[in-house]
């Protein structure tokens, strides 16, 4: 186990060189410079005029930056801000990277854990129905829906529930902006809460329709492949119960991959959260990455990607030692 | 009568007699079975058609006229010819597709079931609900929303198809030469798949594009670069299965080239999993493109495409229910159809239904 492990976390290494290296490579692609960049956002501000100091303020910026070194220098510079989570400043509103992300990331986890709760709340009793009855009347109906839900793309859907659900020329029942009433924070909690939860309905339904109907789906093929197994035969013939069967026998190991893929499903939501938040004008993480990528915001765009780079890698991490740990059959080469 | 059924059994069982089904016939045998998985390949047939004949569905120019007793093909000849000769004059609305009397008598013209350009405009039309002359409405610049529709199709299917082409191209080379030489190749590439799943891909794509020239072209390949970890890891495991099974040994022993090993021996046993990756991986790049353009980051305008309609709805939210149903409508029936065709292949060519 410990070789193992140590295997693992060795591998580690080269994939944080990869990801550091990915993420200079986009600082690098960007047409001109950040600097450049920089001084269009300051000539918008009609500072433009004398040239001499349009070149100093290029000459600041790109050693700020670092971009008047060589290029392996440059990277190594960024390498070292990476370890020491030191993204520098917006090019926006000049304020920490750090305190952007800060600011905006608990209510994009607050969305995306209730989104996650919600599927797998749902879907794994729904696989197991699947599994246990298969190929019945419900079994049926439920894989054709869940298998058309999952192909349902969720812009779509956001746009449609907007427009059915959120006033216009029909229905008038979801608030379709923001997380909050206006002048909600002053509220007692008795009244915020519930206010707030309304104004999350559409948001997390667009986030959960999808990895609901992916899991079940998976749980059921999961499942069925586990109760064909000779064990749970074993299991049935020596006369335990059916429920003891499947939910002590069966389910420990035919849920396994589904509980590990809890670790890759957080950093994948926030894929979708770039779209739905900014939809639905939440100001989480993925509205920032939105906003950042339209403004060309370097230092917020490089930062959010190396952030969950590095959360993905520590949750694909954790999954494979939570399977190494929960199956045994995982060898140690 | 049991006696002679019990010998023909026995005779198709002789060597030489009837060859067993081959894997093809045998995939495709259970493959047609499944309804849903053939009707999503008709549909997949179809939207290719459509995609393909889109100039002669949706035009602003007959198919045949004959005008002042000549006969001309103005879609094939759109520049030289009938540069000066506006057809929109002579466009009925309502007496489609067959138009007859304008000109001298006999003069007729055949016009595409759409007789709408997809970027011809028409302020006064604009936002027009579903009418007899505009089936799917206008946008806000009074285009016709079922020609863009048509039109659109070519965006999503080509995207779809050259991406995944070249999300096939690397991920199978990758994924081969993982899989074949092992050690030290196999770690570098199984490291770059590793970084490849853990940074946001959707993000990265939207950065890139929003980076680059707006184009098509932009859109394929990244697509396509981001895309090729799941068919590497698919070849790559089925590599390191048949890296011993007897056949690969033997064309080894014989002093077989690793080129001739990798690609005349093993891929073609290789393919079946690639094939069904490659259909899911259509289903994606064509969610994945209208992701963009209906964030704003899709092909430049006017080029019409499903995400882009869908895009214009929002700020038309609270009425204009066509610009939302029917584009949206397209991308889910056709991201159905491949998803089902991708399902169907999977289980026709599971191993257990060959035992």
């Amino acid at each position: 186990m410990s070789a193992y492990l140590i295997k693992r976390l060795l591998q580690i290494i080269p994939t944080l060189v990869g990801i550091t290296f990915v993420t200079f490579l986009i600082i690098q692609l960007a047409p001109g410079n950040p600097a450049l960049v920089k001084l269009q956002m300051a000539g918008e501000g009609g500072e433009m005029a004398d040239s001499a100091y349009t070149r100093q303020i290029i000459d600041q910026t790109r050693k700020l930056y670092g971009l008047d070194k060589p290029l392996p220098i440059q990277y190594l510079l960024w390498v070292k801000r990476v370890m020491t989570f030191d993204f520098g400043t917006s090019y926006k509103d000049h304020r920490p990277v750090l305190d952007k992300i800060a600011e905006r990331l608990p209510i994009t986890l607050q969305i995306n854990i209730i989104s996650i709760f919600l599927v797998y709340l749902i879907a794994i009793p729904f696989g197991i129905y699947s599994a246990t009855h298969p190929e019945s009347f419900w079994d049926r109906l439920l894989t054709l829906g869940f298998f058309f839900l999952y192909s349902l793309p969720s812009f779509w859907v956001a746009v449609l529930l907007i427009m059915f659900l959120g006033g216009g020329d029909f229905w008038d029942v979801f608030p379709v902006y923001g997380v909050s009433s206006i002048g909600a924070e002053t509220w007692p909690w008795w009244a915020w809460l519930p206010d707030r939860l309304w104004h999350l309905v559409l948001p997390v339904a667009c986030l959960t329709y999808g990895g609901l109907a992916y899991l079940s789906r998976l749980a059921r093929a999961e499942l069925l492949e586990v109760i064909r197994e000779d064990y749970v035969r074993t299991a049935r013939s020596k006369g335990l119960s059916e429920r003891v069967v499947i939910f002590k026998h069966a389910l420990r190991n035919g849920l396994l991959p589904i509980v590990t893929l809890l670790a890759f499903l957080l950093p994948a939501m926030f894929g979708g959260s770039v779209i739905i938040e900014s939809i639905f004008s939440i100001p989480g993480m993925g509205q920032l990455g939105f906003e950042a990528v339209l403004s060309r915001d370097y230092p917020v765009i490089m930062a959010i990607t190396t952030i969950s780079a590095l959360l993905t890698l520590i949750g694909l991490l954790l999954s494979d030692i939570l399977y190494a740990l929960l199956d045994p059959r995982i060898k140690l080469e | 009568m049991n006696v002679t059924d019990a010998s023909q059994t026995d005779s198709r069982q002789s060597p030489g007699a009837i060859p067993p089904p081959s894997y093809r016939t045998m995939v495709w045998h259970h493959f047609r079975k499944n309804r849903l998985a053939v009707a999503g390949l008709w549909a997949t047939v179809a939207l290719v058609a459509v995609a393909l004949l889109a100039p002669l569905l949706a035009n602003d120019r007959p198919l045949v006229a004959r005008l002042d007793g000549r006969w001309s093909l103005p879609l094939l000849a759109p520049a030289a010819a009938e540069a000066n000769r506006d057809w929109h004059d002579l466009r009925r609305p309502g007496g489609f597709p067959w138009q007859t009397g304008f000109g001298r008598g006999g003069d007729f013209a055949l016009w595409p079931p759409v007789p709408f350009s997809p970027t011809e405009y028409d302020l006064l039309q604009s936002l027009s609900p579903p009418t007899r002359i505009h089936w799917f409405g206008t946008d806000d610049r009074g285009r016709d929303v079922l020609s863009r529709m048509i039109h659109g199709a070519r965006i999503s299917l080509s995207v779809g198809f050259v991406a995944v082409g070249l999300a096939l191209m690397i991920g199978i080379c990758s994924g081969a030469l993982a899989g074949y030489f092992g050690g030290w190749v196999d770690q570098v590439i199984s490291r770059v798949i590793e970084i490849i799943l853990t940074i946001p891909t959707f993000f990265l794509i939207i950065a890139i594009i929003a980076f680059l020239p707006p184009s098509i072209y932009n859109i394929m390949a990244v697509i396509g670069l981001t895309g090729w970890t799941g068919v590497a890891r698919f070849v790559r495991a089925e590599f390191l299965k048949l890296k011993q099974v007897d056949f690969v040994m033997a064309s080894r022993a014989l002093g077989a080239s690793h080129g001739r090993i990798i690609f005349l021996h093993m891929l073609p046993n290789a393919m079946a999993p690639v094939l069904v990756s490659a259909v899911f991986g259509i289903a994606g790049a064509i969610l994945t493109e209208s992701s963009l353009s209906f964030l704003g980051f899709g092909v430049p305008p006017p080029t019409p495409s499903w995400g882009d309609i869908l895009s214009q709805s929002r700020d038309y939210i609270e009425f204009a229910w066509w610009l939302t149903s029917f584009p949206g409508l397209a991308i889910f029936l056709s991201i159905t159809a491949y998803n089902l065709v991708g399902e169907g292949l999977r289980d026709a060519m599971d191993p257990k239904l060959f035992q």
